[in-house]
Order: structure tokens, then sequence, then C-alpha cells
């Protein structure tokens, strides 16, 4: 009996065994995702036979690329000594050569830490809008920036006086960061004068008067409100601001510049040019759009009837014209709708018009965010006895332009690859007004691939980069549960 | 007991314009209206005082003056001795003409790009993403003038048709040869194409400035009889599907129906094509068409198909999947999902933004600036207003017709819309 008892009994689980060898690994991954019906097979065939004969042309060309020539004749003899008779081969000399036009137009070069510093403090004056007083953050931020834009201007060979002034800029800036980041707003706010004042030059007292325009307005305000409300005073205040610019601004300005000359070398607005101008024109207009676009948004949802009419009318007249209409306009109509004799900057007047573009775009992208708000949020806002403003302020705007950002992003998107159209207005865009300068050199005449590569390839790692990150922020920025 | 209290009648004070909301609307508007009047007030006057410094006015008449500049590219009767209208007229054609083949191109384009990078094929989703991204984040200026170099550089030059005695002495073939069995002819200067036309045609009858082609005409009249016949035979089969549960099979039927009779009217048109051929220098027959018009078409199908796939790949994966998951259920294959549940619902999804799509892509015709195609903006807005000197009134002109087109564009699509939308209470 006891031998009975000592049936086989197993103590331990065996290991499940390896699964078929089609099931598994790479050919279960190409089975299920290259070769999973008739239909499939034939377009993965197409799909490498595509990707082959793209290879083809391509690589070798990479490959053989020449970075050291001074011309494209030159190019050419050294990719046929390298790679045979016949081979062909990308002359990146070019872009060796050209590059600073392609960023810079014809900027003096001696000036070019200006750009830079003014594009460093971009994402300086950003930190504190992106993350609302988070010390962290915007600490990490101006580090990052500190740390590229000094390694950008030891790349572009700035002088050391220029150097130690940025890096005193910065340090002042992390210092403010540290101490009082709720204050770097402040920084924020006056970024339109420092900017401008850095990429124009000229004299330091022009922006300076003209930003004391808006502590008048301040000040009228402040001695007003307690008397005559704040509708009154915001008017009244906004009237004396227009009084000081129009009357004060410039003979004040030369004034204090005759007593204490302080200011940069002034940059003609011709010598704009490439990416910097595509800059320029792209971030004002899309931050001076952004406020316009918003109370249009509001315009058209409001119940006053001229109010909507108007809006929508603005609205729909600029969707309906394309953009180069508008940029015509800036250049040959504007001279007869403003008063005789007024001649300002094209720049300006581009900015204006495009400004006015992208708001209409813009305006639409957030009356998509405030409908896509439940009717409730409006009412709660009601209930809790907010008014029109503190409403939208508090309860509706945050959650319209949360709503509206992937919107707002591929609005600025556009907007950023339709710099490149003021090239038809005379202004030197990266794409057409840089390259037709460059190929019509004598010595990279008949060049063609390099440049719009070179070019396309900036253009599409800000966008994508830009988009990526709308994406992240959407993610980011999702509160509701499923 | 607390009474509400009723609204204050103490007589009608100045701060309750702004501060009480009965009035407060009005008050608003009011202001509104006066700084708006104020400020058109101050343009008009601006206008009048700039005119009349340079000696201008407003005046529309220079649209009857002769022109004096050649289009290469127009579809009406036109010569440089026509007038600026005529001109302007072509200029529109040439934008809708591209407007309307860029449209089809990119929805087929955007259709397959759009399906194809959501299908579980690894390799064709990948290059399909490619595609989408690198069309989308890049101006479309950059593609414009890229193809426009490609083709005008790339391309043999017709000199190299030519069969030269050298060459027919070594025996060889000329340098460059013509594609598609000898019917086209790709030169640096353009594309030659056959031409159709009608050995014994109706002929045309003039009236006025334009012409009305009877051959045009008829093929319209059988093309839209065709397609109303196919529609009934349609409605008819569903008919008797909905009865008997059985699809009587059309597929042959609607084949005939809308083939045959557009057929049997081409052949007794009598059409043939005329073929380009090289002759002394050039190529002689057919139809020349420019580059400009090619790259520009090229350039805004790709860019605008791009766009159109992340609409339709988003109108896809806006449906849920329970509905796909119904389908199968009640055991349809996949392609009748595809087209029977998925697709119908998809596309109340996508028309909205797809509209806007060809509303871009019908504004960026006017990009045609930057390889000299003569579209609206390049005739009226280009040469005439250079020619004249009228900035005014060939930009507001311009404005105008750009912002009918536009209108007209998003009413028809919108009407569309209304129609295949999901009916609500």
């Amino acid at each position: 009996m006891t031998a009975m008892q000592e049936t086989f009994v197993r103590s331990e689980m065996l290991g499940p065994s390896a699964p078929p060898i089609s099931e598994r690994g790479a050919v279960k991954w190409a089975r299920s995702n290259l070769f999973s019906s008739p239909l499939n097979t034939i377009l993965t065939l197409l799909g490498i036979t595509a990707l082959f004969l793209l290879l083809q042309g391509l690589l070798p060309w990479l490959l053989n690329g020449v970075w050291n020539a001074n011309s494209l004749a030159e190019c050419r003899a050294i990719v046929a000594a390298n790679a045979g008779e016949g081979a062909t081969g990308a002359c990146w000399a070019m872009i060796r050569e050209r590059w600073h036009q392609f960023l810079f137009g014809f900027y003096p070069s001696a000036e070019y830490w200006r750009p830079v510093l003014a594009f460093a403090l971009l994402f300086a004056a950003l930190a504190p809008v992106l993350y609302a007083g988070i010390r962290r953050n915007i600490l990490m931020m101006l580090g990052a920036v500190t740390v590229c834009l000094l390694a950008a201007l030891i790349g572009l060979g700035t002088t050391a006086p220029h150097l130690i002034q940025a890096t005193v800029l910065m340090a002042v800036l992390i210092a403010v960061a540290v101490w009082q980041p709720k204050k770097l707003i402040l920084f924020t706010l006056l970024y339109p004068a420092i900017a401008f004042f850095l990429l124009w030059g000229g004299s330091v007292w022009s922006p300076v008067v003209a930003m004391l325009g808006f502590g008048v307005l301040a000040l009228v305000y402040r001695f007003l409100v307690g008397r005559l409300g704040v509708v009154v005073a915001t008017g009244l205040g906004f009237v004396a601001a227009c009084l000081w610019w129009m009357f004060a601004q410039t003979p004040l300005a030369a004034e204090i510049n005759a007593v204490l000359p302080l200011g940069l070398t002034p940059i003609d607005s011709d010598q704009f040019g490439g990416f910097l101008l595509a800059f320029v024109i792209g971030v004002t207009a899309i931050s001076a759009s952004l406020p316009i676009g918003i109370l249009l948004a509001l315009g058209r949802q409001s119940d006053m009837f001229l109010i909507k009419t108007l809006s929508v009318g603005f609205i729909e007249f600029i969707r309906g014209v394309p953009l180069i209409t508008m940029l015509f306009t800036a250049s040959l109509l504007l001279q007869y709708f403003l008063p005789p004799n007024t001649n300002f900057d094209l720049i300006l007047r581009v900015i204006i018009l495009v400004t006015l573009f992208a708001s209409a775009y813009i305006a639409e992208v957030i009356r998509g965010g405030l409908a896509a708000l439940p009717r409730g949020q409006y009412e709660a806002a009601d209930g809790l006895g907010l008014d029109y403003w503190q409403a939208q302020r508090l309860i509706i705007m945050p959650q319209a332009l949360k709503i509206a950002i992937p919107g707002i992003v591929s609005s600025f998107i556009g907007l950023f690859k339709d710099t490149t159209l003021v090239a038809f207005v005379g202004l030197l865009d990266p794409l057409k007004g840089v390259t037709q300068v460059v190929r019509a050199d004598i010595n990279w005449k008949g060049i063609y691939w390099e440049p719009y590569i070179f070019v396309g390839l900036i253009f599409f790692i800000i966008c994508f980069g830009m988009s990526r990150y709308s994406m992240y922020l959407e993610r980011k920025l999702k509160t509701d549960h499923r | 007991m607390a009474m509400a209290a009723d609204a204050p009648k103490d007589g009608f004070r100045l701060s309750m314009l702004i501060y009480d909301t009965r009035f407060r609307a009005m008050t608003i508007q009011v202001v509104v209206l006066i700084l708006v009047l104020l400020g058109v007030a101050w343009l008009l006057n601006n206008t009048i005082v700039n005119l009349a410094a340079k000696d201008k006015d407003i005046n529309f008449s220079f649209l009857w003056s002769r022109t004096g500049y050649d289009i290469g590219q127009a579809l009406i009767p036109y010569t440089n001795d026509s007038n600026h209208f005529r001109a302007a007229m072509v200029g529109l054609i040439n934008t809708l003409v591209l407007a309307l083949f860029g449209c089809i191109f990119a929805t087929i384009l955007g259709v397959f790009a759009g399906v194809l990078r959501l299908s579980n094929n690894w390799i064709v989703g990948r290059l399909m993403t490619v595609y989408v991204e690198m069309f989308r984040n890049v101006p479309l200026l950059l593609w414009i003038i890229l193809f426009y170099v490609i083709l005008s550089e790339l391309l043999p030059s017709t000199a190299d048709f030519r069969a030269s005695a050298a060459l027919i002495a070594d025996g060889k073939p000329p340098l460059a040869s013509m594609s598609f069995g000898g019917t086209v002819a790709l030169t640096n200067q353009g594309t030659n194409v056959p031409a159709p036309y009608f050995t014994h045609g109706l002929g045309s009858y003039a009236v006025g400035d334009f012409s009305i082609n009877f051959n045009f005409l008829a093929i319209l009249a059988v093309v839209v009889v065709s397609f109303l016949v196919n529609r009934r035979l349609v409605r008819n089969a569903r008919a008797v599907q909905e009865e008997t549960g059985v699809r009587p099979v059309t597929w042959w039927k609607s084949l005939a129906i809308l083939i045959l009779p557009i057929a049997i009217l081409l052949a007794a048109l009598g059409l043939a094509f005329d073929i380009p051929v090289f002759g002394k220098f050039n190529f002689a027959g057919g139809i020349s068409i420019a580059h400009a018009f090619t790259a520009m078409l090229i350039a805004l199908s790709l860019y605008t198909g791009a766009f159109i796939a992340e609409v339709v790949r988003a109108g896809i994966i806006a449906i849920s999947r329970g509905q796909s998951e119904a389908a199968f259920a009640l055991g349809l294959r996949p392609g009748r999902t595809m087209s029977l549940i998925i697709l119908p619902q998809a596309l109340r999804v996508i028309i909205p933004p797809l509209i806007s799509q060809y509303l871009n892509l019908t504004k960026n015709t006017s990009l045609g600036i930057a390889v000299s195609y003569l579209d609206l903006r390049g005739t009226l807005g280009g040469i005439t207003l250079n020619q004249t000197g009228r900035e005014l009134e060939c930009m507001l002109l311009m404005m105008a017709i750009y912002l009918t087109i536009s209108l007209i564009i998003s009413s028809v699509m919108n009407a569309f819309n209304n129609s295949v939308r999901l009916k609500e209470r």
C-alpha cells in the first residue's frame, strides 16, 4: 500500500512554455502590424518601396554634403572629387557662410547681441505668466534662459562689456525671482518697451517717456476713482494718457535726451530680416491680438445688438479676405487712411494689419471655448452675484481660455508661418527675401534645395515644438475625469 | 411681511446711465456708435484730403480702358486689347479654377492620408504621419516656391527634345522624350498636354462679350440627366430592399447609366485629342500649362491635404468605440462598418472644419504672387493696380470679390452641413 501512496505529485508549477514562434517577438509584430491582410501586405510593400526610393535619392546627397567651400562650383568639384563623377551632394557651405543672414537679415553683425538678448528676455518675460508665481519653475526657466543666452552671446563673439551687462541683467531678474517672484510680472509689462529699445535702438528716453504715459493713466485713475467711479476714471485716464503721448512724448524725450544722452545705435527697419523679422512680427501680433480677440469674442456673444453686429462684421470681413490683401493694405492703402504726411515704419504698419488679421481668428477660437462652457457656469457666476467683468475674469475666461489653448497655439503657428508673406511688401523674410538675396549671389547661383531645406527645417522645429508643447499643456491642464 | 421693494422712483439721475442695468446697455451702445462714427468720419476725411492732395478721385471707369498686357492662362477669350474688367474676370476664373482643382485633390489626398494614418499598418501609418507633420509645420510659401523651382530647374529644356543632326548620325535618341506614351511633354517652360476638341461639334453662340458653348451645355445636360436617373435607380433598389430584405444588384446598371450616355455623346460629337508635337524649336498643338499653375496646384493640394488628413482623422477618432463594436456585434464586416456606421457619423464632425480648410485653400491661391500666377490678385490687384495707379479702387474691388467668394463657399457648405447634421428636437 505504501508503494501505492507514492503517486507522483508535482511540488512546483511548470513554467509556461514559450508561445509558438509566429506568436511572439518580431514575427508576431510584423504579422499583426505589417502583413495582417492582403491589402495590408500590398500597402506595406508600397510603403517600403517609397521609403527605399526616397532614401536612395536622399542618403548619398546628404552623406556627400560639403561644409567647407566658397561657392557652389567649388562644392560640386569637391563632391565630384570625393564621391566620383556624377555623384550628388548637398552644399551646406552656403549655410555656413550665410546663416547669419537667414537669422538676422542685414542687422549689423556687431549688434547681434541685441536681438539675442531681446529673444532671451522674451522667455524671461513669459516665465511669470506661464508659472504664475511658482518660484521654483520661474527660477528653472530663468536659469535655462541665462545659460542659453550666455552660450549664444559667446558663440556670436560678443564683446566683454555687453556680456557683463547681459549677465548682470539676468542676475537682477533671478534675484527678483528669488525674493519677490510676484513682482516679476512688472518686468513682463515693461518687456515691450525693453524689446523695442533693444531691437531698434536710439535714445532710451523715448520708450521710457512712452511708458510714463501708462503712469499718467494710473495717476489720473487713482486721483479720480473715488469721486467719479471706475468707468469714468478709466476713460479720463485713457484720454490723459493719449494727450501725453500726442503732445508731451516727443518734446519731453528730446529734452531729456539733450540733457542726458543715453542709448544704443539706432537700427533702421530696412536692416531687419530673416527669422528676426518673423519673430518680431509673429510675437508682437499674437500678443496684441489675444486681448483684442477676447474682446471681439465677447462682443460677438453680447446681447447688445450694435456691439454684436460690429464684432461679427469685423470678424467675418477679416476672415473672408486673404492675408496678402491685408499686407497690401498696409503697404499701399494705409497712406490714404491716415492723416496727410504721417509716414511711419513699414514693419509697424505690417504688424498693425497682421494683428487685426490674427485677432479675428483668435476671436473665433475663443468663441469656440466660450461656447463649449456649460450654461451652468454662467448661471453659477450670476448666482454668486458677480458682475459681468468679475464673472468673465474669475469664472468664464480661465475655463474658456483653457479649452481654447490648442486653437490659440495653432493660430499662432499659422500666423508664424504666414509671416513669410511679408516678402511681398518688400520686407526681408527668411524664406523668399533672404533666399532670393542668397540665390542672387554669383557664388551661390543655382542653389535651391539647401536654402529651402534649412529655412524649412527651422520653421518645422519651431512649429512642431509649439504644437507638441500645446498638447502637453492641454494634458496638464485637463481637470475633468474621463 | 417683507414687501418686495419697487425700483426707486426718485427721478432720473445722470449716473443711472452707467450704473443702472436698464440703461447701461443703451449708453454703451450709443457711446460705441459715436466712437465708431467718429472713427469712420476720421478715416474718410483723411482719405478725401489725401486723394485731393494727390489729385486723384475714386473712379471705376479705368475698368473699361485697354490693358495692354498679356495673360498666359486665359480661359475666356482675352487679348492685350481687352479692358481691365475682362482681365480681372480672367484672373477671377484662374483663381476659381485653381481653388476648385486644389479642393478636389486636397480632399482625395486628405481622406486617404487621414484614413491610412489610422490604419494598423505600422509603416504606412508612420509615413503618413511624416507627410502630415512635414507639410503642416512648414510655410505654404516654401512648398510653392520649392515645387516651382524644381519644375523649372530640374525638367529638360525644350531644346533637349530635338533630334539634332549629330544625334541622328550617332543613332541616339534625343536627350529628353515625352512622357505618358508620347502624349505629355514636361519641359522647363511648362507642361504640354493633349487638347480635347470636337470634329463635328455644335458650335457656339456669341452673346455680347461672352460666348455660349453648345458642346459644353450638351455634356452638362447629359451628365445631369444620367445622375438623376441613377439616383432614381438607387432609390428604387432601396425601396425593394426595405420591402423584401434583398437588395437587387445595381452596380452594373449604375455604371452603364453613368458612362454609356456620355460616351455616346462624346463619340457623336467626334471627340479627338490634339497631341503636342515637337516642331522646329518648340512644341505645337495641345495645351501648354504653365509651371506656375502646376506648382501652385501641387503645393496647395499637398499642404491643404495634410490639414484635411488631420480633420478626417479627428472625425474618425471622435466616433466612440462602442459604435464599431455594436456594428461588429450585428455581424457587419469591417468594410461595411466603416461605410455604414463610422463614416456617416464621422462626416458630421468632419464637415465644419473641412469648410474652413476649403476657405483657407481658396484664400491661399492668392500666394500665386510668389510664382507670378496671374490670378485675381495678379491681374486686378497686381498689374492693373500698378498700371493705373488706382490702389484704392483695385484693393476695394479685390477684397469685395474675395469676400464674396468666401461667403458663397461657406454658405453652400453650411447648407450641406445642415442637410447631413444630426436632426435634433
